[in-house]
């Protein structure tokens, strides 16, 4: 026995923290590739405060309250402020709070990566996610294939690229706009699509309809389709990236009308965030994503539940 | 009254008036979309099991089961048939229902029978039972080796293995979860 140490055999919550050492080892390291990947490329490191008044209307993301005002469930808004301020690189890693998201891929209480930049679109963007996933797996010594669940995933890029629209063609055997008619879009999606999506390679999803995108540009040429995308490694989802839309008008009315669904289907109503679309008078074109840290942990740690990527869940405490 | 985020593993809930209990259970909120709460669930009286996925705004009523300590009396016409010990109250199980029991229901057997909404459904029978043997072929000394095992009858007409110095007319331990001999009982 080293002094210093009591003579107790460790207790459960004990046992379990330190089962997770090599989990939490892998993801400090994932966090350091992270910013060093970001420096380097002259994004500059922001934080912008989890404490906000005014929350986007998603209509199915749900904010904590506290006090009067709520915990922000990403920090999007502000950063795209800074954006209309002349910042035109930034990134950040940020405690997010989503009420009631709990499973063995969710936690009310988890961490983003956000990433914008000016004078790009989304399709910049997933090189940067290439770029990006690239440089994290070559800083933890995997060279190019990666071992997730019981698949073996090349990461060299170019990755795969399916529209929403053919992967319902090709997966889900409905089309796109019979799934939305009917109500079944997520059904599907979750059952049908997603578990088909980074098998071989990770993939992106993109064009999703309109009407599923709260805050992304639409396409010039076909406004049925916003410029969204998600990348999935091994059936997972790990982010959400758009073209953003810098159209004051445009994000008041789709506000306006989320807000409006909110409220019909007896979820809590937000103050609307007027400075932020105010801002978006001053915005530049740009583009941006939000990635989830811990699920990308779990890839790198070839973990199946969040749980085991967190040194506590809010049931551990 | 239940919402879908009360939904968990082991919740028991009803659907369409038949008891389910949940076997695995799946949070799913595809990115920006609605939360999913996906299901494995099964019907606790047909052992059948369905898959469903729950919206939130989905409601459920609760499945109350109740356990209630009851003795063994007797079966008839493939209805086997049992008494609260505390209000005589008789009650029947068919042979489906009571399916692998039946190897262990000796005479005044305590076993917990299991009722939903009054209706009996399912019973779970002690860890361990004692029975009678009433076939065993005599232990032929000398021609065996440590580790055999023979063939018996038990009182019940099941037949399992057991070590070859058990003979007719001795009382056994049967682990009811195996189905396997445990001891014999010293009288």
């Amino acid at each position: 026995m080293s002094p210093g140490l009591k003579n107790k055999s460790p207790s459960k919550d004990q046992g379990r923290l330190a089962a997770r050492k090599r989990n939490l080892f892998v993801r400090a390291r994932m966090i350091q590739s992270i910013r060093n990947f970001f420096i380097e490329k002259d994004y500059l490191e922001v934080e912008t405060p989890q404490i906000i008044p005014a929350p986007p209307p998603e209509a199915h993301i749900e904010a904590v309250r506290t006090g009067n005002q709520f915990l922000h469930t990403s920090p999007e808004i502000c950063m795209k402020q800074m954006l209309s301020a002349g910042y035109t690189k930034i990134f950040q890693i940020s405690k997010c709070f989503r009420e009631g998201e709990r499973g063995n891929l969710h936690l009310p209480e988890f961490t983003l990566l956000e990433w914008y930049r000016i004078g790009i679109d989304y399709h910049y963007l997933m090189n940067d996610c290439e770029a990006l996933i690239s440089c994290i797996a070559r800083d933890l010594g995997i060279e190019e294939r990666l071992r997730y669940r019981d698949l073996d995933i090349d990461l060299e890029a170019p990755w795969q690229r399916i529209s929403v629209r053919d992967a319902f063609f090709r997966y889900a055997l409905m089309p796109l706009e019979k799934a939305l008619n009917k109500g079944v879009f997520d059904e599907l999606m979750v059952r049908e699509i997603e578990p088909n999506l980074g098998v071989t390679k990770p993939t992106f999803l993109y064009d999703y309809p309109a009407s599923l995108a709260a805050m992304a540009r639409l396409k010039p040429e076909s406004h049925e389709f916003a410029e969204r995308f998600e990348f999935y490694i091994g059936g997972l989802e790990l982010a959400n990236g758009f073209s953003e839309l810098t159209d004051t008008n445009e994000q008041r009315a789709r506000f306006e009308r989320d807000m409006q669904q909110r409220r019909m289907s007896g979820k809590q109503i937000y103050p609307i965030a007027d400075r932020f679309l105010k801002s978006l008078e001053h915005m530049p074109e740009a583009a941006g994503i939000a990635l989830g840290v811990d699920r990308l942990a779990m890839v790198f740690t070839n973990t199946l539940k969040i749980d085991h990527v967190v040194s506590f869940t809010p049931e551990e405490l | 009254m239940y919402n879908a985020s009360d939904l968990r593993k082991g919740l028991k809930i009803q659907i369409d008036n038949d008891p389910y209990i949940i076997i695995e259970f799946q949070f799913s909120k595809p990115g920006k979309g609605q939360s999913l709460y996906r299901c494995k669930l099964k019907n606790m009286i047909t052992d059948v099991i369905i898959d469903r996925t729950y919206r939130s705004g989905d409601t459920f009523q609760p499945a109350v089961l109740e356990e209630r300590k009851m003795q063994y009396l007797y079966e008839q016409e493939n209805e086997f048939c049992f008494m609260d010990v505390e209000n005589y109250e008789q009650t029947f199980l068919n042979t489906d229902q009571v399916g692998e029991a039946k190897n262990f229901l000796t005479d005044n057997l305590e076993v917990e029978i299991l009722f939903f909404e009054g209706k009996a459904i399912g019973i779970t029978l002690p860890n361990f039972v004692d029975v009678a043997v009433t076939k065993a072929d005599p232990w032929a000394k000398g021609d065996s080796v440590a580790g055999d095992t023979k063939p018996i009858t038990v009182e019940t007409g099941y037949v399992l293995r057991v070590p070859p110095f058990v003979e007719e007319g001795d009382r056994i331990t049967i682990d009811t979860r195996t189905g396997e001999y445990v001891t014999r009982v010293k009288e």
